[in-house]
């Protein structure tokens, strides 16, 4: 999709940028694609406003990060552990925090996150901490040395493999979680977003579904994580800061709420304004291009929750407003 | 949320039907009056009883000197947190953009006193003065137009984080991300008593933020207009049918707010010395955890949040790295939350 958007572009006015360039965006649009996905699940679907998805995704790289390079486990094995110990923290600030109203949780989140950031931040003996986290892609490039290889493509291409990957796992975990939002189990969860108490009278019990979809969601925050530590091939706080979940609600609104499709449109369209825009010439040096970037950001959050809040593809009918 | 609600009202409708038969409205209030004083002042002799027990293992002076520092903190938090409150009571808006209110102030403030070379309290006045009126205006082109639209909970929080991005980053691409400094005099310092230091900007501002606090909390106790305003953050609809004039105290509470905000973020940076856009933002948690302590919506509850967040975090430094200062106010928060959501000064069940 990114190739669809960016080609023509690419060759009529962003001449100076190549291939590798839109490459690396594709890339950030599929990380940021399976970030939000599990804010759609978390936000459209379930109305739990979760702001700990900065967090959760800190949580899976850093969690990959040091089970690979500090504690020597196999990096394949690292991945399902690191999704693991994502789902445990989801666990540990839902438990007590599910009970809170919708912006009371949207605060209790973002604190956690935060928090989780801090603590990587102080603690350098086992993240790091400021310096950053290395080491950990080892394996991970061999495959992908392997894959260039195969392909025959040059090093400017080097980022084609985790492409392909991220794409793979965004399209296939938007199936699973469009095929089970059709389910029993998603059907369910619908029901708590528009009226909990008539839910729970029917005998579902919305503590523990809104546990597992705020799990899924922070797993899904773990697996953007750890690719995301593949893309960067190291890991700083800077990162993880509060920013990046709200990246992701840009997505989730410009894509539209209760809308898997709209996730991944929204992932591109977001992308390409926050990343691909660093292509167009501009008068300015690049301390005043990263300003400028945030600023779209804040804007379109703003122009999306006046005008269109239900996004551009959402549907109205699928919004709750008040809670 | 209509049922919960209706349930955790109940009780205390009970109580006070119990109440009057006892002795009349007159006494109904002035016993919520004690309570608040009551909760007030068994806060403020455990702050005092802490503070004893951590002089105890680390010795007085140095716990004197956190306790001056994290006063000093509490006064700016405190009048952060203020504006945060009331806007929350009035509008159950939490908003998201109040930290970068503080950035704001304190560049308009570093504008007049360094670009311009005004003195330091002209700047400060006028950090105040365009943050109050940035405030207003937005009540008029953004927050109005919402609520005309029926704009609620997820559509009110995004369209205050996306103001929250553009202020700050507007701010940074003019100002630029590195370090800034008011012209002011960082280096001389008092000595208390017993050792204690502080600095005398610090000094002079944190009095005058509590002087300040001290003044609004009178003007809220016993003007009209005061009343008024907190009959409207407790219960909006029962105010309205009183006959106030709501849209002009939500213009006002604006006003108030966003110049409490921008006093906090002047006052703010001409204590610690240096800053950048995102300091705002880095305080704003903070402030959150003070009116979370003090139940959202009450104004007296977030002057005494704001004072136990800065206390809990300096008196924090005596035994973790400062690094984790600010980890203590997150922390607080949470546990606020988890622990008591409506606050310890709110009677139980308001959520």
């Amino acid at each position: 999709m990114t190739e669809l958007l960016a080609g023509p572009f690419a060759t009529l006015a962003f001449g100076n940028f190549g291939a590798q360039f839109w490459i690396d965006v594709g890339v950030l649009a599929a990380i940021y694609g399976i970030f939000t996905a599990g804010l759609q699940l978390n936000v459209g679907f379930t109305g739990l406003y979760n702001f700990a998805q900065a967090g959760f995704m800190a949580v899976g790289a850093y969690a990959m990060g040091i089970l690979t390079a500090s504690a020597g486990w196999s990096f394949w094995l690292a991945l399902p552990a690191a999704t693991v110990i994502t789902v445990v923290f989801a666990l540990l600030i839902g438990a007590p925090a599910l009970r809170l109203r919708g912006d009371y949780f949207a605060i209790g989140t973002i604190a956690f996150s935060e928090v989780i950031r801090y603590v990587i931040q102080n603690t350098p003996g086992l993240t790091g901490g400021n310096q950053g986290l290395l080491g950990f892609d080892e394996a991970w490039s061999r495959v992908a040395d392997g894959v260039l290889e195969g392909l025959a493509l040059s090093r400017d291409y080097d980022s084609v493999p985790l492409l392909v990957v991220g794409w793979v796992t965004l399209i296939v975990v938007l199936v699973v979680l469009a095929r089970l939002q059709r389910s029993p189990w998603g059907r369910a969860l619908k029901a708590i977003r528009e009226d909990e108490h008539a839910a729970r009278a029917l005998g579902k019990s919305a503590f523990a579904l809104k546990l597992q979809s705020l799990s899924i969601g922070a797993a899904l925050a773990g697996v953007a994580g750890y690719l995301l530590a593949l893309d960067l091939s190291y890991l700083s706080p800077q990162e993880f800061l509060p920013i990046s979940t709200f990246i992701g609600f840009t997505m989730l609104l410009m894509g539209g709420l209760g809308s898997y499709t709209g996730v991944a449109m929204g992932a591109v369209v977001t992308e390409f304004l926050l990343d691909g825009t660093r292509a167009i010439e501009l008068p300015l040096s690049d301390a005043q291009v990263a300003p400028l970037r945030f600023m779209i950001v804040g804007a379109l959050l703003i122009l999306l929750a006046v005008l269109r809040p239900q996004g551009l593809l959402g549907k109205r009918e699928e919004m709750v407003l008040r809670r | 949320m209509l049922a919960r609600f209706c349930t955790g009202a109940r009780p205390r409708l009970q109580k006070r039907g119990v109440g009057r038969l006892g002795g009349g409205r007159g006494h109904q209030r002035l016993e919520a009056l004690d309570s608040l004083g009551a909760r007030a002042g068994v806060t403020l002799v455990v702050l005092v009883a802490v503070g004893a027990a951590l002089s105890l293992p680390k010795g007085l002076e140095p716990v004197l000197q956190v306790s001056v520092n994290g006063l000093a903190t509490g006064a700016y938090l405190a009048l952060g947190a203020v504006g945060l409150t009331f806007v929350y009571g009035i509008l159950r808006l939490m908003n998201f953009a109040h930290g970068d209110f503080l950035t704001f102030g304190a560049y308009m403030a570093l504008l007049l006193n360094v670009t311009v070379g005004a003195p330091l309290l002209v700047a400060i006045l006028f950090g105040v003065v365009a943050t109050a009126l940035l405030s207003v205006a937005l009540e008029f082109c953004l927050w109005r137009p919402l609520r005309r639209r029926g704009a609620a909970g997820l559509q009110l929080v995004l369209a205050t984080i996306g103001l929250a991005f553009l202020i700050r980053y507007t701010i940074q691409l003019i100002a630029g991300p590195d370090l800034q400094q008011l012209d002011v005099n960082v280096t001389s310092s008092y000595t208390l008593f017993a050792g204690v230091r502080i600095g005398r900007t610090i000094l002079i501002a944190a009095t005058a933020s509590y002087v300040i606090l001290l003044a609004i909390g009178l003007i809220l106790r016993y003007t009209p207009i005061g009343k008024q305003m907190r009959a409207l953050a407790d219960n909006s609809d029962l105010a309205q049918t009183t006959g106030i004039n709501t849209r002009r105290l939500i213009t006002l509470t604006w006003a108030l707010g966003g110049g409490l905000a921008g006093l906090a973020g002047a006052m703010y940076v001409a204590s610690i010395g240096s800053f950048d856009p995102e300091f705002g933002f880095t305080l704003l948690l903070a402030m959150f955890a003070a009116i979370l302590i003090g139940g959202a919506g009450n104004p007296y509850g977030a002057l005494l949040g704001g004072v136990v967040i800065g206390l809990a975090q300096e008196w924090s430094t005596l035994f973790i790295e400062p690094g984790w200062k600010i980890v203590v106010g997150f922390a607080i928060l949470l546990l606020t939350l988890l622990v008591r959501p409506e606050g310890i000064f709110s009677p139980a069940g308001r959520l």
